[in-house]
């Protein structure tokens, strides 16, 4: 069969394929079908092609990837997520602190993390707040206080209008030293943090009444991945202060602090995966966030598309290499 | 320059205008300053697609986001540093003149002369920037490398190596042992259940014990002490396997971010 027979092949195939799934599926689902078709038509196309022994260059890979994470997200595929131990110890200790205890929240990262961490720190924020616990909102990298104050007055904040600043809440923002402010506020926050970001000295704020150092909250969530993160508040507050933290952290990371669960740390939220999980458990433990925009639970659907693709890549080489290993023998 | 790279160039520029001017006619004018919202969404996804052109091949187009990124960042830096640590933190305790210039509260407790030192490090330190002075510039450098190395001695010494320790100490035969019977009549498979903490403890000091024979080359590894190495070995791949998948996770969550801005705050497809 010459070339052209194939692609006229191909084509019948195609619009067969087309059909069936107009016909199969409803309107709201042709997106998501047509673009699933895509990607595992596309990736046995690649099988074929290797099978043969012609190579795929690393480009096509690239391409793969970018449709596997763009398609669910043009044509959303949702997943339900059940909490692991490590995120439900997190969600049940700020659940059963009682109303009006002081949590401690540090957005340590910055923009090019932010995808991954930030849903959990909106889902967290917005649980604490909702509790009626006073936060204290800060961070150890720059541009953390810049994505802060964003999410507080864009996300956080809007479901809240009741709350009042320095009473229910408070950002004192960034100070530079990273682990040295930590040594410092644990045994003392005004000489890091004279004032808030809008420049009212701590002493002034309803919060601090009765919180002097960082061993004085009820509980810290670090949310972050990189240094000065969640491992320094372990190690500078967390042991030496005998308070409870828990870690939000970039999936890179969340390996490393693994040793520190449950002894160090009471619970680990690890990148996206555990983002969803959080979301889901506060959406299903209070009717009110039913509504609530959830950028960890949406995010899965992209991140299993592409795994599936990175797994068959993985698959694929391998079938190759012993294909071509078992030739080599002969 | 080349002819192509000429005609490349003149594209993206006509393209980055269009898409301007499309994105601040579709900004509402009451939400502010719609002229500069339009250019700043459209100038973020042009450095969005210019970074991702990497992939493609080397270009310049990489190369300019990529040298703005740096510069962009270490100034960010440079100012939080300055107005956050430096005006509000240290000109308090330094002068009452600078304070009531930069508009920062007076510190309760007065000035503090001893701040006069940091002050001088911080000098020293800029030395760096002298031909002829830069060896001053070791002095700082070797107290602030000597203040973090005491100050993360105690803290990793405690957290990092004797809490470690202790926390490889787990019971192997159930958290509360009262005999076999209690123990067979209370497994459960939930993730805190006594079977499943039990394996757990069981993988937590295997894992250690095999991961310490690996690396112990005292001793030939053979016969049972080999067997022990393999079994290392294979944890420790097990381990990069699991950081592996995360990374694959994160950086999967990077590039859904940054999709989801093209497709969102620039495209308004979804």
């Amino acid at each position: 069969m010459g070339k052209r027979h194939w692609i006229l092949l191909g084509a019948i195939v195609a619009v067969i394929i087309i059909a069936a799934v107009l016909w199969l599926f409803p309107k709201e689902r042709w997106g998501t079908v047509f673009s699933l078709l895509l990607v595992f038509g596309g990736l046995v196309a690649l099988l074929l092609r290797s099978l043969y022994a012609k190579e795929v260059e690393r480009r096509i890979i690239f391409l793969f990837i970018l449709v596997a994470v763009a398609a669910p997200i043009l044509f959303p595929i949702t997943f339900t997520e059940k909490p692991t131990a490590v995120v439900q110890a997190v969600f049940d200790k700020i659940e059963n602190l009682p109303s009006g205890s002081t949590v401690l929240l540090s957005f340590d990262f910055d923009p090019a993390m932010a995808p991954e961490v930030q849903p959990m720190a909106n889902a967290i924020s917005r649980h604490c707040l909702e509790k009626g616990h006073k936060v204290i909102f800060m961070s150890l990298w720059a541009t953390g206080q810049a994505l802060l104050s964003q999410s507080l007055s864009d996300y956080i904040l809007l479901g809240f209008p009741d709350k009042v600043d320095g009473v229910d809440y408070v950002n004192i923002g960034y100070k530079a030293g990273n682990e040295g402010v930590l040594n410092v506020i644990v045994s003392n926050f005004e000489k890091m943090f004279p004032t808030d970001v809008n420049s009212v000295p701590l002493k002034d704020i309803r919060i601090f009444d009765d919180i002097a150092s960082a061993k004085d909250v009820d509980f810290i969530m670090s949310i972050g991945g990189g240094m000065p993160g969640p491992k320094e508040w372990v190690l500078f507050v967390g042991d030496p202060g005998d308070v409870d933290v828990g870690v939000g952290v970039a999936a890179v990371v969340a390996p490393q602090m693994y040793p520190y669960y449950p002894a160090q740390v009471i619970g680990i939220l690890g990148g996206v995966k555990g983002a969803a999980e959080y979301e889901y458990a506060l959406k299903d433990a209070y009717p009110v966030f039913a509504d609530m925009d959830t950028p960890g639970l949406r995010m899965m659907g992209p991140q299993t598309l592409a795994h599936i693709v990175i797994l068959s890549f993985i698959v694929i080489g391998n079938i190759i290499y012993f294909r071509g290993r078992r030739e080599r023998k002969q | 320059m080349k002819k192509s790279t000429l005609i490349v160039m003149a594209v993206v520029v006509v393209l980055f205008l269009l898409s301007w001017v499309l994105k601040a006619s579709a900004l509402q004018p009451e939400q502010g300053s719609y002229i500069l919202r339009g250019f700043l969404v459209t100038f973020a996804a042009f450095l969005t697609l210019a970074v991702m052109s990497f992939l493609y091949q080397d270009n310049p187009f990489y190369k300019f986001a990529e040298h703005l990124f740096v510069g962009v960042s270490a100034a960010f830096w440079m100012c939080m540093g300055f107005w956050t640590t430096i005006v509000q933190n240290l000109i308090p305790r330094l002068s009452t003149s600078l304070a009531d210039y930069f508009m920062v509260p007076q510190r309760p407790e007065g000035l503090n002369l001893f701040f006069y030192t940091p002050v001088i490090l911080g000098i020293l330190l800029l030395m760096r920037l002298s031909p002829r002075g830069g060896w001053i510039s070791r002095w700082p450098l070797a107290f602030i490398v000597g203040t973090t190395a005491g100050l993360n001695f105690i803290r990793y010494l405690r957290s990092d190596f004797i809490k470690q320790i202790s926390s490889t100490f787990v019971p192997l035969l159930g958290t509360q042992w009262e005999g076999i019977g209690p123990f067979l009549s209370n497994l459960d498979l939930s993730a805190s259940g006594q079977l499943v903490l039990l394996l757990s403890n069981w993988v937590v000091f295997l894992g250690v014990f095999t991961g310490l024979i690996y690396f112990f080359f005292s001793k030939e590894h053979k016969g049972a002490f080999g067997v022990g190495s393999r079994v290392g070995i294979w944890i420790l791949m097990i381990t990069f396997g699991a950081s592996f998948g995360y990374t694959v996770m994160g950086r999967i969550s990077l590039l859904v971010g940054r999709i989801t801005f093209l497709f969102g705050t620039w495209l308004e497809l979804i």
